[in-house]
């Protein structure tokens, strides 16, 4: 073998082995969402892919189950563990059904993180709220009584009955009831996020309660089916069906009229700032405890209370009057 | 007393005194406007159901019925928004839905491979494809035209379009599984294999065309489903396989194949319809709905083998004395 072919050889696998450790010094950031192929959290997978391009040495691993499982949610997991990712930021199906799977990542030195929908606070470093529980639960009724000036009688249909997220906002929600006089909260129903189901139920509701003038979901199946409910069932005008919605989703419901307003915060910017925060965990650039205030780049910077967790911002009203420039986002 | 101890009228007896008791704490619910709308939301159950009886009667069982059902649905959802006519569409989903079945039907046939594990591979595999198809996005109320909503929900005589193709549905193959050659040989191939083939019976070939019709009557009801629910998405219809076979079963179809009736799965669709609308209604908690379909279900099937396990126990009895 002549010299040139053994230095060219030599000059090869160095610089194969110079490639691999500059691709192990990117920082792997997964975000485990609670089911793969739901407007939102592909949209918040947007917003990661956009805090990725900024930050320039981050590689985003968008994954979860095929459906809203807790197990599925266990495996997916396992596997990021085993692939040796930096950090996992997870909306969780189940409050307390991860906290074994994401201790034992915790203890691999994985940063750990939940968003949207919590863990249980022994299985995450901190969580990041979309916005504060107390600003959704009032946003959710003030909606409804916007619409209604002299008052009636509303409904909530809800995911799963063990929806994390759902029963806080529920919570807070009906806090804030004494607020709004002549609000009556008759029932609160539960469509587990499948269109047939939160259908049934919607039609359920108006078939309980003939006196009716308002539907709050605050889930993106739920307000969607209880629209096309009230449609259906020839109740426009008459019942309003509000909550929490993507805009490209509601865009019809809002056309007809089904639906007078809703809210949602941008899952794009929620996406963002969950892997700026997953980034800088990662990088030591802040720790996360009581009352530390941990970047999120354009976001601004969230500031954890006693339990760990922070508030992005406040939920946005969408209607007719701007739902035209949202729909094509997300 | 014979007409007692048909599962058919017995089943509709339960069926009855379910509604009957329902009414005692919802009496709106026997409204006659109400009713129809169960049997309407009870509709695609029972399309399905059919497909279904007709496989397990060969002794088969097809679980990607919901997952051909959520794929064809994307597919004319996604026609539909490239402006295709919905004549076309229908004729579309049929011949996709069948296609999807044809390929279960194919695998069972020419590779012998047991059906719960084909149609358990291809149920993963269709869910997939859309995902692939549509990167996960919806198509909403909004990207679709009227008319393709409307179909199932325009009234024809008091009662909408999509219940009366369940009607039709069921009368055509009700004809069809007892006056045509075919009919009758799914029931030859699943009461007795051995027998069906020296009957000059080509079981392979019979469980492919119970595939194909349960593949091309999921299929149309997938058009059905996207419109009505005006939503098309990877996860329409998730888990809804486990319920038409729940239906068949409750509906005196034997999972062992060769025996059971049209109108036994179309009772059992009912029952579980009944069930599903009254539950939302009566104001049970939701921690309680899914034992109580959990329970109806046992119940029935244990009745259902209660039923039948006298018969044989005499035979033998005579036989020994």
């Amino acid at each position: 073998m002549s010299i040139w072919k053994k230095a060219l050889a030599t000059a090869a696998v160095a610089t194969t082995l110079m490639a691999q450790s500059a691709a192990a010094q990117d920082v792997k950031i997964a975000i485990v969402v609670k089911a793969l192929g739901i407007g939102f959290f592909e949209a918040a997978a947007k917003g990661a892919e956009e805090a990725a391009a900024e930050l320039g040495d981050v590689e985003i691993i968008y994954t979860g189950p095929t459906d809203t499982t807790a197990e599925g949610q266990i495996e997916v997991i396992n596997s990021l563990i085993a692939q040796g990712v930096n950090a996992i930021a997870v909306s969780a199906n189940d409050k307390d059904a991860l906290v074994p799977t994401l201790q034992k990542a915790m203890e691999r030195g994985i940063t750990v993180i939940s968003w949207d929908s919590g863990v249980a606070p022994e299985g995450r470093m901190m969580h990041l709220n979309p916005s504060s529980n107390a600003l959704i639960g009032n946003t959710i009724i003030k909606l409804a009584a916007d619409n209604l000036p002299e008052g009636g009688d509303v409904a909530i249909l809800s995911a799963s009955a063990t929806a994390t997220n759902q029963n806080i906002w529920i919570e807070e929600a009906k806090k804030v009831l004494p607020n709004y006089p002549g609000i009556n909260l008759v029932a609160t129903v539960y469509g587990d996020d499948l269109a047939d189901k939160s259908y049934r139920e919607a039609q359920g509701l108006m078939a309980t309660y003939p006196n009716l003038k308002a539907i709050i979901a605050p889930t993106t199946v739920g307000i969607l089916a209880a629209s096309q409910a009230v449609t259906d069932a020839g109740k426009i005008g008459e019942i309003n069906v509000t909550g929490l919605g993507l805009p490209s989703e509601m865009a019809g419901a809002v056309a007809s009229g089904a639906t007078k307003s809703f809210a949602i915060w941008n899952p794009i910017d929620l996406g963002y700032a969950a892997t700026m925060i997953s980034y800088n965990l990662v990088k030591g650039n802040a720790t996360a405890e009581p009352g530390a205030a941990i970047g999120m780049g354009r976001m601004g910077t969230a500031t954890l209370d006693d339990a760990n967790e922070a508030a992005m911002s406040d939920p946005f009203t969408y209607d007719a009057s701007n739902i035209d420039a949202f729909k094509s986002i997300f | 007393m014979s007409v007692l101890k048909s599962r058919e009228a017995l089943l509709a007896l339960a069926i009855l005194v379910a509604i009957g008791i329902i009414a005692m704490r919802f009496p709106a619910f026997v409204a006659p406007g109400n009713l129809a709308n169960v049997f309407n939301d009870t509709a695609p159950l029972m399309l399905l159901a059919i497909g279904q009886m007709i496989v397990i009667l060969t002794k088969c069982i097809d679980l990607s019925v919901a997952a051909n059902l959520a794929l064809t649905g994307m597919v004319a959802a996604l026609m539909n928004g490239a402006g295709m006519p919905l004549p076309l569409i229908l004729c579309a989903v049929i011949l996709l839905g069948a296609a999807l079945g044809a390929v279960n039907g194919v695998l069972v046939w020419k590779l012998g491979i047991p059906s719960i594990v084909v149609t358990l591979g291809t149920m993963t595999i269709y869910r997939g494809t859309i995902f692939l198809m549509t990167a996960g996005k919806w198509v909403n109320a909004h990207e679709m035209t009227d008319g393709f909503k409307a179909l199932p929900r325009l009234v024809i005589l008091g009662l909408p379009v999509m219940s009366w193709i369940a009607i039709a549905a069921v009368l055509i193959f009700a004809v069809v599984l007892t006056r045509t050659a075919l009919g009758r040989a799914f029931y030859a191939v699943g009461g007795n294999a051995h027998a069906a083939v020296y009957a000059g019976i080509d079981v392979g070939r019979t469980q492919f065309w119970a595939f194909v019709m349960s593949g091309a009557l999921a299929g149309f009801t997938g058009y059905l489903w996207v419109a009505r629910y005006a939503v098309a998405y990877v996860d329409v219809a998730g888990g809804f396989e486990l319920d038409v076979v729940a239906a068949c079963v409750i509906g005196g179809i034997a999972i062992a194949g060769g025996a059971g009736s049209i109108w036994g799965a179309m009772l059992g669709a009912l029952f579980l319809g009944v069930i599903k609308n009254a539950l939302p209604v009566v104001g049970i908690s939701p921690f309680w709905q899914m034992a109580i379909s959990g329970t109806a279900i046992i119940l029935a099937v244990a009745f259902n083998a209660a039923q039948s396990r006298p018969k044989g126990r005499l035979i033998l009895r005579e036989a020994a004395q």
